[in-house]
């Protein structure tokens, strides 16, 4: 039982897509059983196999017993047992909370909505666990299709923002296809450890030089990386809330997770930071998409569309932190990452039940929130404290981890927008808190009836928000025993 | 020119496929529109396609199929490569559904704002 732990966290959700899908056409009411046990046993599942990892090592599940180079592995260290861990829990928890959402949203086609739901987890748990390089590309057009039809089941503007995200996407993976292509004809391998003991040999080859640029350039089109966020904004902000609360801390978490393991686990970081001279390219870059996600951000007046552009300052974070190419930057990102997920859950999460309540989130009409609705409130503050990076929330732990990398590594410029951006961060809450807590006047200051979102919905983005503080409070334990000993061991 | 020809031809597998891949960029960037910058997705991707099909083929091999009873004679230089086949396989399943689901949004859009045209399109937002 225990060694199908790796396959089991693709194939539950695959199936009980299936059963939900069929459940929609002649049960409805089923749909969001059958989807909370699937995602439960996903999410025990992987906390079992990080478990597991952290006792034993590497796991690894040969699909069809065909062994490594030729058939295709799944393969758990500590790296992706983390993340596998955290997105499966993240799943699991927006299932509860969106239900009310989806119930009042999409009465007539449940099925189908809930069956692409647990279709998009199946992909990106696969992108996770999978140790195939063209796997991976599978399963990233599975996650990516399923996102693309998610997000256009809202009305209105959503089809369009949708196209142009299924054009920057498709092009996104398919520059990460042709680049496993020329790795393909440089190596005859697919496997990704076999990739990288082969590449060891080749570091001079200009074919390989090409094909890192293409992969690298390719996953950061489908992180969202500033310049090549265009389809982000719009794609997040136009999708059903309940679409939106999914996909926006998993998709964009999920390709940074790829970026980090083609760097520091197939490439090698003795190539990506040494061999190339891209290091500090990057990490210039990096900190200019930080300042520029902060500048977009900053000039957003709608709280969706505001919560949405502070994630590319999140990637940013992350594509700095990992090119430092010292220990506490790359530490850094890989926490950063899943604190994130966290953190924009309960974000994304906090102003989807707001928007259940109050319809419009313009700043004008959330005067009395904090009474109205207090421990939605709540949860938002503990959110925005930890994107800020306030102690004792994960985000500051994080956060502390990057400076200390980029000190070290001598790039003061990333220091600076870190600072920055967690300046402009706070200044983007405080006027959402301020507007929420005094108003801006219009009405009268009456007495404010509390009206809370269901409670099916804050139950979940309490636990989240309980989450993010107890992660931090927990975060010397979790670098020490899991992520510190994730990384490859040429990061000095 | 002599030696950019022998490049040219040398090669002109990879040349094929990069000029089509050009083309379908082209196609999704400047094409205004979206049905035809739907076409220039599918020509990109084919472009992919085509390049992962040509970097199996061998001079003067055949098709990987093995006859009975003469697998010990089997030379892996006489057969063409079949795993890259294979992996479009995938590669060609994965084209037409993100084509389908690019062409029922195209539909959508036609339904909401009346036409396929961006620059009317953004007009239309514009206004509303």
């Amino acid at each position: 039982m225990t060694s199908h732990l790796p396959a089991l966290v693709v194939t539950v959700p695959l199936l009980t897509a299936f059963a939900a899908f069929a459940a929609g056409w002649l049960r409805p009411k089923l749909c969001f059983p059958v989807g909370l046990t699937g995602l439960g046993i996903t999410a025990i599942s992987s906390i079992w196999l990080l478990a597991e990892v952290l006792e034993a090592g590497t796991v690894t599940y040969e699909l069809g017993r065909w062994p490594a180079p030729w058939g295709i592995v799944y393969v758990v260290d500590r790296l992706n047992g983390v993340v596998l861990a955290a997105i499966s829990l993240c799943a699991f928890i927006q299932w509860i909370s969106s239900r009310a959402s989806v119930k009042s949203q999409f009465s007539d086609r449940i099925g189908a909505f809930y069956g692409l739901e647990l279709l998009f987890v199946t992909g990106v748990m696969g992108i996770t666990v999978t140790g195939d390089a063209f796997n991976l590309y599978v399963l990233l057009e599975i996650a990516s299709i399923t996102a693309y039809a998610l997000i256009a089941m809202g009305g209105g503007r959503a089809p369009l923002s949708s196209l142009n995200y299924v054009f920057m996407g498709t092009i996104g993976a398919c520059f990460y296809l042709l680049g496993v292509g020329y790795l393909y004809i440089m190596t005859g391998s697919l496997n990704m450890a076999d990739l990288a003991s082969i590449l060891q040999g080749m570091r001079s080859s200009q074919a390989i030089l090409v094909a890192f640029v293409i992969i690298i350039v390719g996953v950061w089109l489908k992180m969202g990386f500033f310049p090549l966020h265009g389809w982000l904004p719009n794609a997040y902000t136009h999708a059903p809330w309940p679409a939106t609360t999914l996909i926006a801390p998993l998709m964009t978490k999920v390709m940074a997770y790829v970026m980090m393991r083609l760097v520091l686990f197939l490439f090698g970081p003795e190539y990506s930071f040494g061999v190339l001279g891209l290091k500090d390219v990057v990490v210039w870059w990096a900190s200019l998409a930080v300042v520029a996600g902060s500048v977009i951000a900053l000039s957003q007046k709608d709280l969706k569309r505001m919560i949405t552009c502070i994630i590319l300052i999140e990637i940013a974070y992350m594509v700095g932190g990992t090119f430092l190419g010292n220990r506490s930057g790359t530490t850094g990102a890989i926490f950063h990452l899943v604190n994130d997920v966290f953190m924009t859950l309960c974000v994304f999460l906090a102003v989807s039940s707001l928007a259940f309540r109050q319809r419009e989130l313009d700043m004008d009409t959330m005067e009395g929130l904090f009474s109205e609705m207090p421990f939605t409130m709540g949860a938002l503050v503990t959110g925005a404290l930890s994107i800020v990076g306030v102690p004792p929330t994960c985000g500051f732990f994080s956060k502390w981890l990057l400076l200390k990398g980029a000190l070290e590594a001598g790039h003061y410029e990333f220091m600076v927008a870190l600072i920055l951006s967690s300046l402009v961060c706070l200044v983007l809450f405080f006027r959402v808190f301020e507007a929420a807590y005094f108003g801006h006047g219009e009405r009268s200051h009456g007495h404010h009836r509390m009206r809370e979102a269901p409670l099916g919905m804050v139950v979940p983005l309490l636990v989240v928000a309980i989450g993010i503080v107890a992660l931090g409070l927990m975060s010397g334990e979790v670098i020490s025993s899991i992520i510190e000993p994730a990384l490859p061991r040429g990061v000095l | 020119m002599d030696r950019i020809l022998e490049v040219v031809i040398a090669k002109y597998n990879y040349w094929i496929y990069i000029v089509l891949m050009m083309i379908g960029l082209y196609g999704v960037i400047a094409k205004n529109n979206l049905v035809k910058k739907i076409v220039g997705m599918s020509i990109f991707q084919t472009a992919i396609i085509l390049f992962f099909i040509s970097m199996g083929m061998k001079k003067g091999a055949t098709i990987p199929i093995i006859i009975h009873g003469q697998e010990a004679s089997v030379m892996a230089s006489d057969y063409i490569n079949p795993l890259p086949h294979v992996l479009m396989l995938t590669a060609i399943v994965v084209a037409v559904s993100t084509l389908g689901v690019a062409l029922a949004l195209a539909v959508k859009i036609h339904k909401e704002f009346d036409t396929l045209e961006e620059d009317e399109i953004l007009e239309k937002i514009r206004k509303s």
